[in-house]
């Protein structure tokens, strides 16, 4: 069975996330002085064969854990769907 | 003593290291393919500075799963010298073999400049030679190496004298002006707990060589080379 993975990695909130600070200052410049705090991550999909969805679901975690996400400095999220 | 350079897809300071430690210092080198295995029974073992596999998700990220890694690793947890400059630093953080981790500058510019750096520990084979009251002069050139450590982690690394260099102004003090990436405390460099692990982002190998101007990182490969006549001797 086939399944596509949707990763979201994110800067912990305590880290200075200078891309973020700097999209936020911009959004003065449009007129959109609402929006504060932006913080920009990195957003990962990819396709996972496994018999199931708890065994494609072991599989993403570990290769977030180990590779597509660095724990000290961020957290990550997915969803799993069939593809 | 043996040294063994290991050569990524996008090394790029690795023929520096090699011409110092080849050249200048007349020691054994061997270049060392990530995909290789064999670690030539080196006795030290350094990750040189570049851009490995382009830098892509994380700096040293890709580069921490390369097939010599494993036998790197092994060597280090069983007390072999492991150094790791810039990339190479970047690389033994995601390896978790050092504490802590290399941020974006924030700038999010690529730094390139003359840093001033103050030793801290004296007790390691890579700086027991290098005068602890006078500020070295040493290039720093990267756009992720602001360490980054939580409080508890810096706990240890302070009480454990774990931090190598702190990134100082020319007369030695610890400001945020002399700070050239935002790295917490101004550390420039850490060792692990054994002291056969280190890492620094600042370029020691660009500033060994008279040609060059600047020989203030001399003292770092000489403090390797000392260590080992002491052994020997």
């Amino acid at each position: 069975m086939k399944y596509i993975a949707e990763i979201n990695v994110m800067p912990h909130k305590e880290i200075l996330d200078p891309q973020g600070k700097a999209v936020s200052k911009s959004m003065v410049n449009l007129g959109l002085s609402e929006i504060q705090n932006v913080r920009i991550g990195k957003h990962i999909t990819l396709e996972i064969e496994a018999p199931d969805e708890q065994a494609a679901h072991a599989k993403v975690d570990e290769a977030c854990k180990k590779l597509l996400a660095n724990l000290i400095m961020e957290s990550y999220e997915f969803t799993l769907r069939p593809a | 003593m043996k040294f063994g350079v290991v050569i990524f897809p996008g090394s790029n300071c690795d023929h520096d290291t090699i011409y110092l430690l080849r050249n200048t210092l007349g020691q054994e080198v061997v270049e060392l393919w990530h995909k290789d295995h064999d670690l030539q029974n080196c006795d030290f073992i350094i990750l040189p500075g570049g851009f490995s596999y382009g830098d892509y998700l994380r700096s040293g990220a890709i580069a921490r799963f390369s097939p010599i890694m494993r036998e790197v690793i092994s060597f280090a947890e069983n007390g072999g010298y492991l150094l790791g400059i810039c990339n190479g630093f970047q690389i033994l953080c995601e390896a978790g073999l050092l504490p802590g981790a290399l941020l974006h500058n924030p700038s999010r510019k690529f730094i390139c400049t003359n840093s001033c750096l103050k030793v801290q520990a004296t007790d390691t084979i890579v700086t027991a030679q290098v005068d602890p009251d006078r500020p070295l002069r040493i290039p720093v050139a990267h756009g992720e190496g602001s360490y980054y450590a939580s409080a508890e982690v810096l706990r240890e690394l302070n009480d454990n004298n774990q931090v190598l260099f702190r990134y100082c102004d020319a007369d030695g003090n610890f400001t945020e002006e002399s700070n050239p990436n935002g790295s917490v405390e101004n550390i420039a460099g850490i060792c692990n707990r054994g002291r056969n692990i280190f890492g620094m982002m600042p370029h020691p190998e660009r500033a060994a060589d008279p040609l060059l101007g600047n020989v203030d990182g001399l003292s770092i490969f000489q403090s390797i080379l000392q260590a080992q006549d002491t052994v020997e001797g």
